[in-house]
């Protein structure tokens, strides 16, 4: 095959590092609030996000490639927030974990930031509050599904370590259920209604 | 059971006491601002007051009326387990817009005095070091202020390609009677 389509052993070669990437998630949990009692039950045995290879929080982003904003973000905390997501090595991907994450949630105030997207990128939004571990779960496999195709926001083509830049990362979010907010309106409802 | 507080308190300094009572059980004395120490250094000192504990400092912004704010201490004395609030008037004008600071009295006054500074713009005269302890140090203005306008967003960093809303924010807060800068 390989000698008719020069393309084919490198596509076959992207697949498998999506592959393992997608199955090997080093977490960083930028834990602020109260949600961070949930993503606890879904490290916990019960729930058990060791099934997806997501098992193993680095407390320290440079050594994560998955960062999850777990709780409000304040304006005065989103400096930090935006350090420790450029201290994380590429490639990398970021999860909003419940509604304050995703859009400030109830909170419309001088303090709160609506949304860990203002900041910096977000590739999944787990709505909740908190979300069930089971909304998690579902979240991490939109993300996995994402990495497979290789649609993450910063994932670099093989040969090519550059980063993708904040334009081109924009129309990539997708909420847990294949929405998204930052699509135009005639993309955001997956034509199958199925997590694309 | 705080009555007798109120009595001997107002026994003790009648010309500190401007107004006192009692609302759903809760014992108030209102208290003229120069006299404040002093009614705060005898209530904590007094053998039969001893009020050693400052459990809560805070403001009232009453918004439209004179004064416009008013300063709540909350005391607990923990020998006799009774407790009081004082309350004191205190003019939105930004020369007259202070208390004396408590923090040589009760060491728990200081960071209680530095949010009630962030959070409604009252000086704390002789506090050690009065600096916004909640805010960071690039905000504008005073939020728990009834006329700090309610949309106003002071963002420290944003994406590049995230809405801006600065301009908004100018507008709003040039609009409030609050916009000193300090």
């Amino acid at each position: 095959m390989s000698h008719q389509n020069p393309t084919f052993v490198p596509t076959v070669l992207q697949d498998a590092v999506n592959w393992a990437q997608k199955y090997s998630l080093f977490t960083y949990p930028f834990a602020t609030a109260c949600c961070a009692m949930e993503f606890m039950s879904t490290m916990g045995a019960r729930y058990d996000i060791a099934r997806f290879g997501a098992e193993f929080p680095r407390f320290s982003p440079r050594q994560a490639d998955l960062l999850i904003v777990i709780g409000t973000i304040t304006e005065r905390q989103a400096p930090v927030l935006r350090r420790i997501y450029d201290q994380m090595p590429d490639p990398k991907w970021v999860m909003a974990f419940g509604v304050c994450a995703s859009t400030g949630g109830f909170y419309q105030n001088y303090t709160v930031m609506p949304g860990a997207d203002q900041v910096i990128p977000v590739d999944v939004y787990v709505p909740g509050c908190p979300p069930r571990p089971e909304q998690v779960l579902d979240g991490l496999m939109a993300l996995q599904r994402r990495i497979q195709e290789h649609r993450g926001h910063v994932q670099a083509e093989l040969g090519n370590t550059a980063a993708i830049g904040y334009r081109d990362r924009r129309h990539l979010p997708v909420l847990s259920d294949g929405t998204s907010m930052t699509l135009p309106p005639e993309e955001r409802m997956p034509k199958d209604g199925r997590v694309r | 059971m705080a009555q007798r507080v109120l009595d001997l308190l107002t026994e003790r300094l009648p010309h500190a006491v401007l107004e006192s009572g009692t609302y759903v059980g809760d014992e108030m004395a209102l208290i003229s601002r120069d006299h404040l120490l002093e009614v705060l250094a005898l209530l904590r000192d007094d053998p039969e007051l001893d009020f050693a504990m400052l459990s809560d400092l805070t403001v009232v912004d009453w918004l439209g009326q004179a004064p416009r704010f008013e300063v709540v201490y909350h005391l607990y004395s923990l020998r006799h387990k009774h407790r009081i609030r004082i309350k004191v008037g205190v003019d939105q004008e930004e020369s007259e817009c202070w208390v004396p600071s408590a923090t040589g009295l009760w060491h728990a006054a200081a960071w209680a005095e530095r949010e009630a500074w962030d959070l409604y713009g009252v000086r704390f005269k002789d506090h050690p070091d009065l600096r916004r302890i909640l805010m960071y140090e690039e905000f504008v203005g005073h939020p728990l202020r009834k006329d700090y306008p309610q949309n106003a967003r002071q963002p420290l960093i944003r994406r590049p390609d995230a809405p801006a809303t600065d301009d908004q924010t100018t507008r709003l807060l040039a609009n409030s009677h609050d916009r000193r800068v300090e």
